[in-house]
């Protein structure tokens, strides 16, 4: 069982620090980061499937399997893997609740 | 527009073989349109981290480090002297009629081309293994790019499983990085290895390299063993039920597990330009078909592990040539290329002995149990697909029509090749006889409002 988040960071640890939202929480990631990286620094998956009842993390990390969707606040969704996270991204693991 | 004397070239991709494929043109004095998904040009074996990592190309890409230093440093200058344009972070997600649908972030944008290099690589060959649908299962690709692009390992406690050059190499890469590798489990028996040998001697050092950096592993690499089942909780995998080349049942607890068993081409575009596809037996998949240039017609050229799995090294030489082709058909000089041909046959010769040494385990995949997921997009199990063979037959897109099995979001890169060859079991057919799932545009999922925008 996992405590903290998913991934070990074991090199490049010296980067400067951004801020995120996540379902509404403030978390912490470093810049650089991609957005699958920063959510699961400290969770331990970044979306729940939509035909089944287990929670994913990605399988390819090279834009090819979709299994990284994720959603922002404003209704849009990123590829976790392929999309550096910004300061101040405010990202869903749901579909938002006032999706248009 | 498409005089002569300023034809439009289109590269799509900026690995090894997209990027020497430009510069082989620019060399000949003309102007390519690189078309890339990464954020700067290198593909993924070369793939440089973002702005602000600092570890040095030996440390990241090891013996391959002047290669890879040589190649970034080439496209950087050609891309800076405005000698060739540089789409970065673009999908071609269409071809038609000559013009490429390119998705960037500022929408879709239409490039027409009178000539067009596909040099689209290759994603991690996977198989499913029951339970491989849990968060914390990745390909060994992914391992690689999260250890070399992020500097992260995708878990505390790490087993690799597949078979191939990169199960070791990225098992070693983790181990000296400060991960916890708790096994590195090869489908492959010893003796299935030594088949391959000769074609693996066509090129010793490589060969070599990969047997030292197995033995660093010691006793965490097992050969011949049979996968059974990953373990998960609602947080993730748990562990992985496996058995040994002995038969004994072993269970190894980890919360992440990478897979793969050498390479699937990334042959989406070459299906849209209408190429020929013919069943490639030693790789167990299907490959696109061209001259020995690369020449698929129509204007159409394809290199490296998109149409033939070399590895960078092939790749690089394909994007050369395929680039003379082209200038070839374009009635301009073009660099020779004889040695080189005589190189990528050397490259072949290992590239078909690693195919032999370390195969696909088909039968594993026949054998699956009706449950187990065989699409990961959208939790089609294997007896979904079973049933699909039973009432459509041994015929790949009459499956994928009643499964929905190469439907999801990935377009079935990541399930056709299991889902064909349980068509054929199904059927009682070979799985060239099963075919292989259409291409459909748009080959990477584009929003809706992106085509609105254009119009």
């Amino acid at each position: 069982m996992i405590t903290a988040g998913r991934i070990v960071r074991l090199a490049e640890r010296d980067r400067a620090k951004v801020q995120f939202l996540l379902d509404g929480e403030m978390r912490g990631a470093l810049a650089g980061d991609t957005v699958l990286t920063a959510m699961l620094a400290s969770g331990v998956a970044l979306r729940k499937s939509e035909f089944g009842p287990e929670p994913r993390a990605g399988l390819c990390l090279m834009g090819a399997c979709q299994d990284c969707w994720v959603w922002q606040e404003e209704g849009s969704r990123l590829r976790a893997c392929t999309t550096l996270i910004v300061d101040g991204m405010r990202l869903c693991t749901t579909l938002p609740e006032n999706w248009p | 527009m498409s005089g002569t004397s300023s034809p439009r070239i289109v590269v799509v991709g900026a690995g090894p073989a997209g990027i020497r494929a430009a510069a082989t043109l620019v060399e000949a004095g003309l102007h390519p349109v690189v078309i890339d998904e990464g954020q700067q040009a290198g593909g993924q074996i070369y793939r440089r981290p973002p702005a602000g990592f600092i570890r040095t190309p030996e440390e990241l890409y090891g013996s391959e480090a002047a290669k890879a230093r040589a190649l970034h440093a080439l496209f950087d200058r050609l891309a800076e002297e405005g000698r060739l344009t540089y789409c970065a972070r673009s999908s071609v997600i269409a071809v038609h009629e000559g013009r490429l649908h390119v998705l960037g972030e500022g929408g879709v944008q239409v490039i027409g081309y009178d000539r067009l290099i596909l040099a689209t690589g290759a994603s991690d060959r996977v198989a499913p293994v029951p339970g491989w649908q849990y968060a914390g299962v990745y390909s060994l690709g992914a391992a690689q790019i999260a250890l070399k692009a992020q500097g992260v390992a995708l878990g505390r406690r790490i087993v690799l499983i597949g078979s191939g050059p990169l199960l070791t190499l990225v098992g070693a890469q983790l181990v000296k990085a400060g991960a916890d590798v708790a096994a590195v489990l090869d489908t492959s028996s010893w003796r299935q290895q030594t088949r391959g040998f000769w074609g693996l001697a066509a090129r010793p050092i490589v060969a070599l390299r990969g047997l030292a950096l197995r033995a660093g592993l010691g006793r965490r690499y097992q050969a011949g063993v049979k996968l059974e089942q990953i373990e998960a909780d609602a947080s993730g995998v748990t562990a992985l039920l496996w058995r040994d080349a002995g038969g004994r049942q072993r269970r190894t607890p980890c919360d992440m597990i990478g897979m793969g068993w050498h390479l699937r081409a990334e042959t989406h575009l070459a299906d849209l330009v209408g190429c020929t596809f013919t069943y490639d037996e030693p790789w167990r998949q299907w490959l696109p078909e061209t001259d020995e240039m690369g020449r698929a017609g129509n204007g159409v050229y394809l290199a490296g592990d998109g149409v033939r799995l070399l590895g960078a090294d092939g790749a690089e030489i394909a994007g050369g040539i395929a680039a003379a082709a082209c200038l070839a058909d374009l009635g301009r000089p073009a660099p020779a290329v004889g040695a080189d041909l005589r190189k990528l046959a050397r490259l072949e010769r290992f590239a078909r002995g690693l195919a032999r040494a370390f195969p696909w385990p088909f039968e594993m995949v026949r054998t699956l149990p009706d449950e187990a997921i065989v699409c990961r997009c959208e939790n089609i199990t294997a007896g979904a697909v079973r049933e699909g063979a039973d009432f459509g037959g041994g015929e790949a897109n009459r499956v994928k029509s009643l499964s929905r099995a190469g439907m999801g979001r990935c377009q079935g890169r990541y399930c056709q090749l299991a889902a064909v060859e349980l068509v054929a079991a199904q059927a009682g057919c070979t799985p060239d006889a099963v075919g292989h799932f259409r291409g459909q545009a748009p080959v990477r999922p584009a929003p809706i409002g992106a085509f609105l925008q254009e119009g």
